[in-house]
This record gives C-alpha cells, sequence and structure tokens, in this order.
C-alpha cells in the first residue's frame, strides 16, 4: 500500500470520525485553540510592534551612528586609555561613503563656535556645523526655504550656507534671507537655505546654527585635517545591528587594523529606545510562549485522552481493518491523522479567533498585523501538537491484538 | 498439494496464573476448492483454530503452510499482507464499518492492497453484483437488511481473490430464510471453485459443507466427508491422534 493513498484513507477516516463526534471533537480542541490564539497574537504583537518600531527607530534617530573618538559613555580611565587615539580624517568619511553597503547617508561634521555677521549685525557663539549634503538625512533636518547644500557645494566655488531659525530671527529681522550673505569668521557665505525649526534637545538650542560644507570649513575656518564626527545612518531600520557591525569592519579595514587590535574608534548610537524595544518584545515572548506551551500541555492532554477513547471506541473497527490486511503501520497513521486533524481543526478555530482579536487590537491599541508564516507556524505547530498527543493512543491501537480486537463488544 | 497443512499445532493462552489449552496438536489438511465445516461445542477451540486458518493469531507450537507460506513463522506485517491476500472473512456481525457505504467497505481490502482508484472501485462493483447486491452499492449498512448486510461482507471477503473464504458462525444473526440464502450463496461460490470454510455450531448448516471437522478439547474428534462430499470430491482425510 503506498504511503500517498494510506494517508488518504487516513484523512476520510479521521474526516468521517470528527463529523460523527462534531461536538467531543470541539471540545476536545480547547486547550488548542487557546494555545493557537496566544501564540497567534503573541506573534502579531511582535510583528506589530516591529513595524511601529521601525518607523519610530528613524523618527527618533535611534539608526543614525556617530563615528568618533570617544565612547559617549566612559569614565576618566577610559578617557585616558583613549586620548591616544587617532583623530577621524575627513577622507576616512568619503572612503567609507563608498564602502557601505547598509547605510543610505554618510555625513562628516565638524562642530564649531563662531561669530555670524550680517549687514552691521551680528550674532556671537552660532553653531557652525561643516558636514555634507549627507547630513540632511543623518541629522533629520527638515528644510523650510530654500535648498540643503549638495554635493556640488563641496567642491565650493561659491561658498553657500544653510541657516537655522533662530538666526534668521536674530540677524535678518524681517529682511529675506535666501540669496543674502553672511559672514562666519570673516569668510562670506551665501545663504540658500533656512532650516526648519526644530526647538531644543536636553537643553541645547538646535536653531541657533549655520550649516556649512565642511571643506570651506576645514580650508579656511579650521585649518586642520581632523574632523569630530562621521553620521552614519542605516538603510533599514530593522537592520540596525548588522549596519553597524559593517560599519565597525569598514573602518577598522580603513584604518588598517590587525584582527587583534582593539578598536580605535567609538560607535556612537542613542541605543536606549534600541535596549527598551528588545526589552518589551523579549517580554511578551517569553509571556506569550509560557502561556501557549502551558496551553498546548493541557491541549495535548485533551487530544490525547480524546483519542484513548477514539480508540477504545472503535477497538473493533480496528479489528476488522487488521483482519482485512491493514498492518499496523496504517492503523497507526489512521489515529495520528485523526489526531492532528482534531488539532488542525482546534488550530483553524484559534486562527479565526486571533484574527478577530488582532483586528480589534489595532483599532484600539496598538498596531498589529497577522502575517502569512504566523499562520503557517500556528497550523504547523497545532498538527504537530496532535501528532505527538497522538502517538501513544496510535500506537496502542497499532500493537492491538486483532483477535482480542474483533472480540470487543462496544 | 494442500492449500492448508497445519502440523502438530498447538495454542495455549495465559489466562492469569492458569494457562488454557486451547489446542491440544491438531494436524489438518485441506485442499483448494473444499467446502468444509469445522464444528464444535464452545470451549472446543474452534475459534482458536478459526483464528490460526485466518492468519490473526499465531500457533504456540507446530507449523502452518498456506499456500506454500509458512503462517506460524510470520510477524505482524507478513501475517496482514497474507490476511490481505490470501484470507477473506465473513463474520457473524458482519462487522461492516457503519459509516461508509457498502461500496465503500468492500474497498477497503483493495485499499490495504495498494490498489489504485479506479481499478478499486470497479472490482468492487463487481463483487457486490457477483453477490447480487449491484442496486445497493451506494447504501450504508443501517440502510440494508440483515442478509444484504451479510451480502456486502462476502463480497467484502471476496473482493481480493483470495485463497480461502473464512466464514465464521455466518447465519448466528440472520432468520433461518436469509441463512438459507447466504448458506445458498456459499454453494455457489463453492461450485465456483472457492475454498470454503465455515465455523459453525448448527448441525444443519454444517451438514450443507462436503467435510465435517469437529473437534472436541482442543483435538480433532471427527473428520468426515458429508453426504454432498461423498459423492463429489474425495478429501484427505486426517484423523485425530486420540
Amino acid at each position: 500500500m503506498n504511503p500517498l493513498s494510506e494517508l488518504h484513507e487516513g484523512l476520510g477516516i479521521s474526516v468521517d470520525a470528527v463529523r460523527a463526534n462534531k461536538l467531543r471533537s470541539t471540545l476536545a480542541t480547547l486547550g488548542i485553540v487557546i494555545g493557537i490564539v496566544t501564540v497567534t497574537l503573541m506573534g502579531s504583537a511582535i510583528h506589530g510592534l516591529n513595524q511601529a518600531f521601525i518607523k519610530s527607530v528613524s523618527s527618533l534617530g535611534a539608526d543614525v551612528f556617530y563615528v568618533q573618538r570617544n565612547s559617549w559613555f566612559q569614565n576618566y580611565d577610559g578617557w585616558m586609555n583613549t586620548r591616544k587615539r587617532r583623530p577621524i580624517r575627513l577622507k576616512e568619511a568619503e572612503a567609507m561613503a563608498q564602502k557601505l553597503k547598509l547605510a543610505s547617508a554618510v555625513a562628516p561634521a565638524i562642530w564649531d563656535d563662531e561669530t555670524v555677521r550680517y549687514k552691521t549685525r551680528s550674532a556671537s557663539l552660532v553653531d557652525i556645523v561643516g558636514t555634507t549634503e549627507g547630513f540632511l538625512e543623518t541629522s533629520g533636518v527638515g528644510i523650510a526655504e530654500g535648498r540643503f547644500l549638495t554635493a556640488a557645494d563641496g567642491e565650493g566655488s561659491q561658498p553657500v550656507c544653510v541657516i537655522g531659525n533662530d538666526v534668521v530671527t536674530n540677524l535678518f529681522r524681517g529682511d529675506p534671507p535666501l540669496g543674502a550673505r553672511i559672514k562666519v569668521a570673516d569668510q562670506s557665505f551665501e545663504v540658500v537655505g533656512v532650516l526648519e525649526k526644530q526647538g531644543s534637545m536636553l537643553g541645547w538650542n538646535l536653531d541657533n546654527r549655520v550649516i556649512i560644507p565642511i571643506r570651506e570649513l576645514v580650508a579656511d575656518i579650521w585649518h586642520r585635517p581632523n574632523i569630530d564626527e562621521i553620521d552614519v545612518k542605516a538603510a533599514d531600520a530593522s537592520q540596525v545591528d548588522e549596519a553597524k557591525e559593517e560599519l565597525r569592519q569598514t573602518l577598522r579595514n580603513i584604518r588598517h587594523l590587525r584582527p587583534n587590535e582593539p578598536d580605535d574608534f567609538a560607535i556612537n548610537q542613542q541605543d536606549l529606545i534600541l535596549t527598551l524595544f528588545h526589552e518589551t518584545t523579549r517580554t511578551i515572548a517569553i509571556i506569550g510562549l509560557f502561556i501557549t506551551s502551558l496551553a498546548l500541555f493541557v491541549g495535548g492532554i485533551g487530544i490525547m485522552n480524546i483519542m484513548f477513547v477514539s480508540v477504545a471506541e472503535r477497538t473493533r473497527e480496528i479489528g476488522v481493518r487488521k483482519a482485512l490486511g491493514a498492518k499496523n503501520r496504517s492503523i497507526m497513521l489512521q489515529f495520528l491523522v485523526e489526531a492532528a486533524c482534531i488539532c488542525l481543526m482546534g488550530g483553524m478555530i484559534g486562527l479565526a479567533i486571533a484574527w478577530v482579536a488582532t483586528l480589534a487590537v489595532s483599532k484600539w491599541a496598538f498596531p498589529t498585523s497577522m502575517s502569512g508564516p504566523i499562520v503557517g507556524m500556528a497550523l504547523l505547530v497545532s498538527a504537530m501538537t496532535g501528532v505527538v498527543a497522538g502517538f501513544v493512543p496510535a500506537w496502542r491501537a497499532a500493537r492491538m491484538d486483532p483477535v482480542e480486537a474483533l472480540r470487543n463488544e462496544t | 498439494m494442500s492449500l492448508i497443512r497445519l502440523q502438530n499445532i498447538s495454542r495455549r493462552y495465559q489466562m492469569g496464573a492458569e494457562t488454557v489449552h486451547a489446542l491440544r496438536g491438531v494436524s489438518l489438511e485441506i485442499a483448494r476448492g473444499e467446502y468444509v465445516a469445522i464444528m464444535g461445542p464452545s470451549g472446543s477451540g474452534k475459534s482458536t483454530l478459526m483464528n490460526l486458518l485466518g492468519c490473526l493469531d499465531t500457533p504456540t507450537e507446530g507449523s502452518y503452510e498456506l499456500n506454500g507460506a509458512y503462517v506460524s513463522e510470520m510477524d505482524d506485517n507478513e501475517l496482514a499482507e497474507i490476511r490481505n491476500r490470501e484470507i477473506g472473512f465473513v463474520f457473524q456481525t458482519f462487522n461492516l464499518l457503519p459509516r461508509a457505504t457498502a461500496l465503500r467497505n468492500v474497498e477497503l481490502p483493495l485499499i490495504y492492497a495498494g490498489v489504485p482508484s479506479d481499478e478499486r472501485k470497479k472490482t468492487a462493483l463487481g463483487a457486490l453484483t457477483q453477490v447480487g447486491l449491484a442496486d445497493r452499492v451506494h447504501h450504508k449498512p443501517n440502510e440494508l437488511s440483515g442478509g444484504q448486510r451479510q451480502r456486502v461482507a462476502i463480497a467484502r471477503a471476496l473482493v481480493n481473490n483470495p485463497a480461502i473464504l473464512l466464514a465464521d458462525e455466518p447465519t448466528g444473526n440472520l432468520d433461518s430464510k436469509t441463512g438459507d440464502e447466504i448458506m445458498r450463496l456459499f454453494e455457489d461460490l463453492s461450485r465456483k471453485g472457492n475454498t470454503i470454510i465455515v465455523v459453525t455450531h448448527e448441525e444443519d448448516i454444517a451438514m450443507r459443507s462436503r467435510r465435517i471437522i469437529r473437534l472436541r478439547d482442543g483435538l480433532i474428534a471427527s473428520d468426515q466427508a458429508t453426504r454432498n462430499g461423498a459423492d463429489s470430491i474425495n478429501p484427505s482425510i486426517h484423523q485425530s491422534n486420540i
């Protein structure tokens, strides 16, 4: 007897059996239903949180790395150990921009403060940011008027700048800023764009700044090849960790570090939110997994019980089938398929409930979504539970003595 | 050559602390085409003998050769195969699957033989036609009379062209008129060359066969041709070793 027709026969029998005992089979699946509802809801919640998280990661800047000499979090000893590190160079940023595949933008940056003059007015201690066009993306700033720096500005025949909202308020006092010329450390720059108002962060005014091409700053004001940092934005918010590792390896390559040498740079990241997110999803996963396995365990016992009943009820049938030439494994398969079918039915009921619950949760709580893999996994888990729970009863059925089975009076 | 050859078969059961000697050394040969009745009071070992002949059970001692194969040395799987191929069972209580149609019931041995679906349906239909139930193929057992149910069971027993048709009290659950019809069907099948073994405790049922083997206390008490048997073929008769 070939396995396929054996399976087909088993399927036919179990559908008959389930149909004949609708209520009993449905009740027996209760544990499986609960288990599948939990596993599906958990999966959907994590999936939904992931989606929401990926969106918020970019807006909060958690997907931007700041390559600097020192880590943001280090004590005095750490600083002593790292102060002999090489400075970050502009050409390293250029090399990185070419090599990184998981990054969407690379922007070298220098932070300085200078006095800025417009006509007769001046403002001191304005943040001067020397950077490139990539900064628009890595810093997440928006343009209110005009344009941001372009790659061509970097080559710099005509020095240009983009200014923050407070600079406009303080220096221009109603004059149109676009096309005007301001002086930064006695160098003249044409205003080509105005940034959107950003407010302040941790007491630092983000609007009192002038952004100029980094080459101008290095050549005319800074007079040194060292830069403060290289900002790198990950292309895909779901691959932040991969992008970080790529960045690390690339810079090690550029700096020709040997495998046993430690990094002589730091990659800083606003990773508090990442940590928080991972903790949240891990908690959901652990709780969900616990409830799921508990429910599936109880459900599995229910299925085992109902299968023992089914086998006992059909002892005579087993005897007849054996008399007609059914081998032990055919009987075994028949009952395994039956257990799997009952559990699959439970799985589908569970999926239906979970689907409704998912819709409700995404409407009133947080975004969730049921994906194909989750559905597939739920069905697989329920079928597997059936096979595991049905094994002992099926084994007992398969090993039955045909003479005894035929003598059975039920 | 004999179709069935039992040599010094014993079968013991352990019932708690007690050992039951169901068969105590039975030797027996049955040729192809014979129509044999096995008789005996309850406890005589006739059920045990039938189970052994039907390859549902194996002997504690002795050898059983069926159609050239040594059944006494087979494992579960080989026994299942030989039951499927060589034995057609007819039970007192019919033992049809209640939720399956007549056709489906008759198809069952073919399913376990691995016959493809189309051929299976054709063969099963043929077997049902042979027992006169061509118009009842899609009925379920509870929609059929007792006699019709037993006919379905006989069709199921015949569908694999088995070497022997093994019937256990085939008329036990039928009224005498229907029982008579079933016995005529057996006679008909016997004339067509089927080997038939009927286990019964009813004298008049046994008398319709051609040879009666009587068991008592696990041994063959007598083995005689009936009037039907005496004027047809002459079966090899083995006296018991009392």
